[in-house]
């Protein structure tokens, strides 16, 4: 086939096209995303029962700040990487920061309590709880992102799978944050950080498969 | 031609096609179409492949400009943008053509717009043959409006089809064509 044909037939009939259309596009894959994980919680290992008790409301409250962090700066990224050519410097480096910020709290914590308590404050009650819910809540969610991925043009498919793993794992991690009893902040930097980073690793493993275009 | 001298012209162009101006649409593409073979020759050229693979990448890449307009932010300068889709058409020919991307230099924006060429090369694709293996609706729907010159309403009413089945048929069938020229390009 010749070029010139190509482009006969490419302009040809030109349809106007919108562009700016991902923004709300990306907004309902992480809303409906979150909504299917949160349900998927509720009907599998439902509300902790004393969710609203004073005490336990500071710990979810970091729950949420930690994910959710995640869930903002990867959403900004992921709004860049959908688009060839966007500039995203610094991004990447700041989707590291919750890492680092609960990691320290996590240590001084540690650090401020006898060695005996720690392993109540890493383990916890339910740790393989944890390991196994936050996965399987974000798989809905990891579907929502690649559908709306899929509808742009990401060009660097491992980093774009990596962050939308991440994503998706924090969507996991928020919809667990609900049922989930463990009161310590060692617990969340170790648990909800490992999982939502493995969610991540698959997710670049999965990228250049699902992402291809 | 420098990035300096196309980038304002060529965004001009991009910004009236994506309003529906075909002349305009056809001149982004014929310049676009020039500057990606001086960049794909260039390229290729490193790892032995002559002409005809960079004209299969030359079509790959105006089809994925076509279909994927709407990734486009208008905001923003157009040549990072039609560079990161060449950009990214290549590593993909590299990858499915099991060819190692290590000893390739890194280059930069400039490259790309550096030497024009406006070869007369054929891609390795046949296009009738390729569309025989679409779906008949989007078949029909590109052989009526992209090759007939019929308008949507038309060529609706001639395949009994709605306006929008015709607009959607006409993209997927668009972007199957370009999954098939880089299927035909690893054999």
């Amino acid at each position: 086939m010749k070029t010139e044909q190509l482009i006969d037939l490419l302009s040809t009939n030109v349809e106007p096209v919108k562009t700016g259309q991902f923004r709300k596009t990306l907004a309902f894959a992480i809303i409906a995303g979150a909504g299917a994980a949160f349900c998927i919680m509720l009907a599998t290992v439902g509300l902790r029962p004393d969710l609203a008790t004073t005490s336990h409301i500071p710990f979810l409250a970091v729950k949420l700040a930690f994910t959710i962090t995640l869930i903002a700066l990867g959403t900004l990224l992921l709004s860049k990487l959908v688009r060839p050519g966007q500039a995203r410097r610094g991004l990447f480096t700041a989707l590291l920061l919750p890492f680092l910020v609960i990691a320290i709290a996590a240590g001084v914590v540690l650090a401020s309590d006898t060695p005996m308590a720690w392993g109540r404050m890493i383990f916890g009650m339910n740790w393989a709880m944890c390991l196994l819910c936050i996965p399987l809540f974000a798989v809905v969610p990891l579907v929502a992102l690649t559908w709306f991925l899929r509808k742009g043009a990401p060009t660097e498919l491992r980093r774009t799978g990596a962050i939308a793993g991440l994503v998706a794992g924090a969507l996991g991690a928020t919809a667990y944050a609900f049922h989930c009893p463990d009161d310590s902040i060692p617990f969340i930097a170790i648990w909800y950080g490992a999982m939502v980073a493995m969610c991540g690793l698959v997710g670049a493993m999965l990228g250049p498969k699902l992402l291809r275009w | 031609m420098d990035v300096i001298s196309t980038e304002p012209e060529l965004r001009g162009l991009m910004l009236a096609g994506l309003n529906g101006d075909a002349v305009a649409h056809r001149a982004l593409l014929e310049k676009l179409s020039a500057q990606l073979r001086g960049y794909f020759k260039g390229q290729l050229n490193r790892i032995n492949r002559g002409p005809v693979e960079a004209e299969d990448l030359v079509q790959e890449v105006l089809i994925a400009v076509h279909t994927r307009r709407q990734t486009y932010d208008q905001s923003q300068p157009l040549t990072p943008w039609i560079y990161a889709i060449a950009r990214y058409k290549f590593l993909d020919y590299l990858r499915r053509t099991k060819t190692s991307a290590k000893d390739l230099p890194i280059d930069d924006v400039e490259e790309m717009s550096g030497h024009d060429d406006r070869g007369q090369v054929e891609s390795s694709v046949d296009l009738k043959r390729l569309m025989t293996a679409l779906s008949p609706k989007a078949r029909q729907a590109i052989q009526f409006v992209k090759v007939e010159g019929l308008s949507v309403s038309e060529a609706a009413a001639r395949s009994g089809m709605s306006e929008s089945a015709v607009k959607v048929s006409i993209h997927r069938g668009l972007k199957a064509l370009s999954a098939l020229i880089s299927k035909e390009k690893r054999l």
